[in-house]
């Protein structure tokens, strides 16, 4: 197999001793960032960016991703051990790991969450490596009219099957897509949106804009709370490592079943969160014995965990084969890959083979050494907690302030960003999501360029959209995933009347 | 494990009271957000159809684009603003409390103070005092826990990105005083 020489290959690359450093350094980072209250995955990423933008693009995205893994693992200790998610997707993880710690097995829940973490990762890893290259290598026959379609697939099931109200997402969707077209038309050289402000020519930058919103307003948000707890020390002994390993085969149907939700739900955008209920309630209903879970049964750490990291880690499979993130985090991820001079896509993988292949081997070496790093040093993390908010906040503040600043050297950017957390508190506080901002924003200009690169190639005609089989049917998957509320209430409609026919 | 009975305990002296009085409802919240997104999106809407959002030989015009969109964002946000008048559920919903509001303005405004300073004293300096003063005002953190705490953040900052990574910030007077 061709994969296999270039993930090796990728090893290569990576097995150096500076890369080995700022892999761990990356994971130490993440799960600090993981267990802290108010932080996560894409504020963590989003926050800690600027550091990488002196590094060369490898280093950088090993570094990054690994803060990525680092939160994932992180966020499984203050939800077993506190009963806090550190994170939405660890929520599920709650329901039968704080039961667990509180009769004095806390440790035997430690090691399940973070084993199924790593087999929901490397599952889902494993699918990357293969599929990946196949759907790029697929994807380079696209011309613009099939990537506006892609791109339009995923705004439509953003809208389709998100879980907020519908108007919110086309709300925070529109808004984005808007703002990405602020400041020079790249076609044409005109200015728009401008309002003749020097500061706005640059454009409203992708990055600014995830700093504030997940930066700055998650620590006004985090304030609101009270912010005391309580909650259990642990330590992993090898004797407890090694008995939970030795029960894993017999959970093999559920490891099984939950990294599948999870890939699935990964790739197309609909994240962590609803994969890991989703595979915790299934898990729940195929056991024999419903009524223990919730009362600390393993079986209840190992499902949403698997397929919480499942799901985080397919997440990245379209962005590095479409360049389209299926996640929060995955659009952070590919704004900094732009930071770096890299075009996502599917050329990626032609016109960079080192870079993709030694992201996708730190993404099996980052999950290893990302284990043993998380079993060993529990006691350590959780004791972070008692670090008082009121120190942790303002160095937050400062380091959003950097990385704000650092992206295009602009003091506007800072105040632009501290604007951006406003809006981000008072959207989260109203049930506006902001995944599909974010993502809108990233994509916003691509979509853009393909949308009028495919209008001019017909002469204006909407046609275009459904001239050849593969644009046509992504298209029409995408009008049906927007309409998907209605169509589903009509499908359960119909069989509810044919029903009784049929009794 | 034998350890687990050791707990960690974290107090939180100046959390808000569960039963602090409401400063506005979330519906006026979302009414008031929806407003300003409408009149966003005709402020957008205008600008684009000024820079032209039809056709020409070449293709679509520039404001083409965001013209529609800002169409589709008026009509979203219109949409929003009929459903919030009409929901019975977030006009009894509680947007934030006196006691929230009043922890959320002390990072709030320090932030804010932050950005200000940042601008006329550069970034260690401001980052410096936003540290300490927060600690020791807002946290009721000992005087030289706070100090020493802000002093080292901002020392390491400084080494990491202006020596090491060549990232330049911000500066202020006291930078130039020390010549960097």
């Amino acid at each position: 197999m061709e994969a296999i020489g270039l993930l090796m290959h990728g090893f290569a690359v990576l097995l150096t001793w500076k890369t080995l450093l700022l892999m761990m350094t990356g994971l130490v980072l993440g799960i600090f960032v993981g267990v802290l209250p108010g932080l996560g995955g894409p504020n963590g990423v989003a926050i800690l960016l600027p550091l990488t933008f002196t590094m060369d693009p490898t280093s950088a995205i090993v570094m990054l991703s690994c803060i990525y893994w680092g939160a994932l693992f992180g966020g499984a200790i203050t939800s077993i051990l506190f009963n806090i998610p550190g994170e939405a997707w660890s929520v599920a993880t709650t329901f039968d790991g704080y039961p667990m710690a509180q009769q004095g097995r806390a440790a035997e829940a430690l090691t399940a969450a973070f084993t199924s973490s790593f087999i929901g990762s490397l599952v889902a890893v494993m699918l990357i490596t293969f599929l990946a290259p196949m759907i790029s290598s697929f994807a380079l026959k696209f011309g613009p009219p099939e990537f506006f379609a892609v791109y339009l697939l995923t705004f439509c099931s953003f809208v389709g099957l998100g879980r907020e109200a519908k108007h919110k997402t086309v709300i925070s969707m529109s808004l984005g897509l808007l703002l990405a077209g602020i400041g020079m038309d790249t076609v044409s050289g005109q200015l728009r949106m401008t309002f003749g402000s020097a500061e706005l020519l640059r454009g409203v930058n992708f990055l600014v804009a995830v700093i504030g919103l997940f930066g700055i307003s998650e620590i006004l948000l985090t304030m609101e709370e009270r912010l005391a707890l309580r909650g259990h020390a642990a330590g992993i002994s090898l004797r407890v490592v090694l008995s939970v390993w030795k029960d894993l085969p017999k959970y093999w149907v559920t490891l099984f079943r939950s990294s599948f939700i999870g890939c699935w739900l990964g790739i197309t955008p609909g994240g962590a969160i609803a994969a890991s209920f989703m595979g915790y309630n299934l898990a729940k209903r195929f056991s024999k014995d419903q009524d223990s879970f919730g009362k600390g049964r393993i079986e209840g750490v190992f499902a949403p965990e698997t397929a919480a990291h499942a799901s985080g880690t397919a997440a990245l499979l379209p962005m590095l084969a479409l360049g389209i993130p299926g996640s929060g985090t995955a659009a952070i991820l590919l704004g900094g890959l732009m930071v770096w001079g890299l075009n996502p896509g599917p050329l990626l993988f032609v016109e960079h083979k080192d870079f993709v292949w030694g992201l996708i081997a730190s993404m099996y070496l980052g999950n290893v050494v990302g284990l043993v790093l998380v079993l060993t040093t529990v006691p350590i993390f959780a004791s972070i907690l008692r670090v008082p908010f009121a120190a942790v906040a303002p160095m937050i503040v400062v380091s959003c302030a950097i990385g704000a600043f650092a992206i295009q050297n602009a003091m506007f950017d800072i105040w632009l960003m501290l604007g951006f957390g406003v809006v981000g508190y008072v959207f989260k506080k109203i049930g506006i999501p902001l995944a599909p901002f974010t993502l809108a924003l990233v994509l916003g200009n691509r979509a853009e360029d393909a949308f009028r690169l495919s209008m001019i190639g017909s002469g204006g005609d909407l046609k275009v959209f459904w001239s050849n089989g593969l644009v046509g049917s992504i298209t029409t998957l995408a009008i049906v995933l927007l309409f998907w509320p209605v169509i589903d209430r009509a499908f359960s409609g119909v069989s509810r009347m044919l029903r009784p026919a049929k009794a | 494990m034998s350890n687990t009975d050791i707990e960690i305990v974290v107090e939180d002296p100046t959390a808000p009271e569960a039963n602090s009085p409401q400063v506005v409802s979330v519906r006026v919240v979302d009414v008031v957000v929806s407003l300003l997104l409408l009149a966003l999106a005709i402020t957008l809407g205008l600008d684009n159809w000024r820079a032209g959002a039809g056709w020409e030989s070449t293709g679509p015009q520039p404001g083409y684009f965001p013209f529609y969109l800002s169409i589709i964002l008026g009509g979203a946000s219109l949409y929003g603003l009929v459903a919030a008048f009409l929901s019975r559920t977030e006009a009894t919903e509680t947007f934030v409390t006196r006691a929230q509001l009043r922890r959320v303005m002390a990072v709030f405004v320090p932030t804010v103070l932050f950005c200000l300073a940042t601008q006329f004293l550069g970034l260690y300096v401001a980052s410096f005092l936003l540290i300490s003063g927060f600690m020791r005002l807002v946290g009721k953190i000992a005087l030289w826990k706070s100090l020493l705490t802000a002093f080292i953040f901002t020392a390491a900052m400084f080494v990491t990105f202006d020596v090491a990574f060549d990232v330049i910030m911000p500066k202020g007077p006291l930078e130039a005083a020390l010549g960097r």
